[in-house]
């Protein structure tokens, strides 16, 4: 009898020990995200000085020329950019993870190496090559393509903001996904080969399957990164041509802080990204459990 | 696997690692030449260094700015490493039914899109009194439920042996982790400071809310200043960006291979 008290007490002060230990993550975690954010969704409901202002402020979202513009963009970005950096990453991973290569480390330093860069760095080294007579324009020209003015015409300063998102991060996804591949013994590649299964068969019936959950993990994180996108978009283009270029987050930062503040507006605005993010992860994830 | 696949795949490795590096190299050349002529687009390393040195110190605070992104990165890497490798160690080691679902909770903050936040966040630092302050600029980033699983991942492959055996030596559970956990867990370690490091380091759009003040700049912030002004100097510019992404550079080659395996450990 007396050995079982003993022995709860014990559990029991583990069980503390424990709590102890997760509180300050967790505190931090909820004054630092889950308040503000509850704040945020307060704030939208009211008007400036705190007046109640039922969804006025989402009406006026809907109605917002700019909003759909950078909606537009952001979307752009989304659905162009994430697909082909994962499926670039998920071949880089696939080609390192061949015993047969030499050579791996060097690929894999070189290919990762841009995510050493800051946002703010590679958006200015962008901008340069991008540039009118810029190491790009040069290159087209001696291939005897002609130059284009890549930040003065909608599309191309679109294009140029994608093709340096793919650059910054198709190294970083590229690690996951070859941590990821180095789980699988790489026999049941070897045997899928002795049966006859080309390359094209091994990724879409070994590779996919079996990195499913990391694929998801990296497919959610690209897109809550590509909806909150805006160093670029203030660096690399400044939002240019006019607003062509200009994302959600960089829009909500300028009428927040550059032009005359409207936290309740921007708030609500806000609040938009966030049902985004959370719409398409639960589309992710209900389509990532679908094939279990 | 042929001689052909092969040449193919090593075709593709050059490509994909020549188009990653022709950036950087293109920086390396441009800090190192003249404006006018990393305008002209030259791809040889110059001699321009020096005279590209003194413009950018001439013009800025790079010292100030150095020293505020060191202490800045440094203090967020010491204080998430630990605040969140202790939290991941507890939710796993003591697991139970309430601290599970704590941890799923947490979770759903890594949906939680940074820009929703950050206008009550600034407001709540307005109130108090520490816009312009280290403190709120490390605060809402030193606990990340990222952080808190990568290390609860890790803790999972712990032998809980260890933590039995080292109870009846009569170590404290705190000893236990600081003695035991941390020296076993260092590629972990090396991953998370990795990630946070540069995470901290090239953290942009939260700072250039919360410092408001020039002696509160940053790298990232200084850089974004250099192409501000009438007329650009672009060697200057290329010598800003490269010396703002050495430090982090470096850590990644120094930690490249911990990196690696702390992120195998993760996604095990």
């Amino acid at each position: 009898m007396e050995k079982k008290k003993a022995k709860l007490s014990l559990e029991k002060k583990h069980n503390l020990t424990g709590w102890a230990f997760l509180l300050p993550a967790s505190i931090l975690i909820f004054v630092f995200c889950f308040y503000p954010m509850s704040q945020a969704i307060l704030l939208s409901f009211r008007k400036t000085g705190g007046v109640f202002n039922g969804a006025a402020n989402y009406a006026r979202i809907l109605k917002d020329k700019t909003f759909q513009q950078c909606l537009f963009n952001t979307f752009f970005y989304f659905v162009i950019q994430v697909p082909i950096m994962l499926v670039l990453a998920l071949m880089l991973a696939q080609l390192l993870n061949n015993p047969k290569i030499k050579g791996k480390g060097i690929f894999r330093t070189l290919i990762f190496l841009p995510c050493a860069t800051s946002l703010v760095s590679y958006s200015m080294i962008f901008k340069s090559l991008f540039a009118p007579d810029g190491v790009v324009n040069r290159v087209l020209m001696a291939i005897g393509l002609s130059s284009v003015d890549w930040f003065q015409s909608t599309w191309p300063a679109r294009w140029v903001i994608v093709i340096a998102l793919i650059w910054r991060w198709t190294g970083y996804n590229m690690v996951f996904y070859l941590a990821g591949l180095q789980n699988i013994d790489y026999s049941v590649y070897e045997a899928s080969y002795i049966d006859g299964a080309t390359p094209f068969q091994q990724f879409m019936k070994i590779t996919i399957p079996l990195l499913k959950p990391t694929i998801l993990m990296t497919a959610i994180m690209s897109t809550s990164g590509t909806l909150q996108l805006f160093d670029e978009s203030m660096n690399l283009t400044a939002g240019g041509p006019g607003k062509s270029t200009m994302t959600l987050a960089h829009y909500i930062y300028n009428i927040s802080f550059v032009e005359t503040p409207k936290f309740n507006y921007a708030a609500a605005l806000s609040v938009c990204i966030l049902v985004m993010v959370a719409v398409l992860s639960a589309i992710q994830m209900k389509v990532g459990d679908k094939r279990d | 696997m042929t001689k052909f696949k092969q040449i193919i795949s090593y075709t593709i490795l050059v490509i994909a690692s020549f188009l990653s590096a022709f950036p950087l190299y293109y920086m390396l050349c441009g800090a190192t030449n003249q404006s006018i002529d990393v305008v002209r687009g030259r791809l040889i390393p110059g001699t321009y260094l020096i005279e590209n040195f003194k413009t950018l110190v001439d013009m800025q605070n790079l010292g100030l700015a150095m020293f505020n992104s060191f202490r800045n990165a440094i203090v967020i890497t010491v204080v998430t490493l630990l605040i969140c490798s202790i939290a991941g160690y507890g939710f796993e080691i003591y697991h139970d039914k309430g601290k599970d679902i704590l941890m799923s909770i947490l979770l759903l903050a890594m949906m939680l899109p940074f820009v929703a936040i950050m206008i009550p966040l600034f407001k709540m630092f307005t109130s108090w009194k520490l816009v312009n302050t280290w403190i709120a600029l490390a605060l809402p980033s030193i606990s990340t439920p990222f952080m808190i699983m990568l290390f609860r991942q890790a803790a999972r492959s712990f032998p809980h042996d260890i933590i039995e055996a080292a109870r009846l030596e009569g170590l404290s559970e705190i000893q236990i982790f600081f003695r035991m956990f941390i020296p076993v867990m260092k590629s972990t370690y090396g991953a998370a400071m990795t990630v946070t490091f540069m995470n901290a380091w090239n953290n942009y759009l939260w700072p250039t809310i919360i410092l408001q003040d020039s002696k509160a700049i940053t790298m990232p912030m200084l850089v974004a200043n250099l192409k501000s002004g009438y007329s650009v100097d672009y060697g200057m510019l290329m010598l800003g960006v490269l010396i703002c992404t050495l430090p982090t550079a470096i850590i990644f080659l120094c930690l490249q291979k911990s990196f690696a395996n702390g992120i195998t450990g993760a996604v095990k």
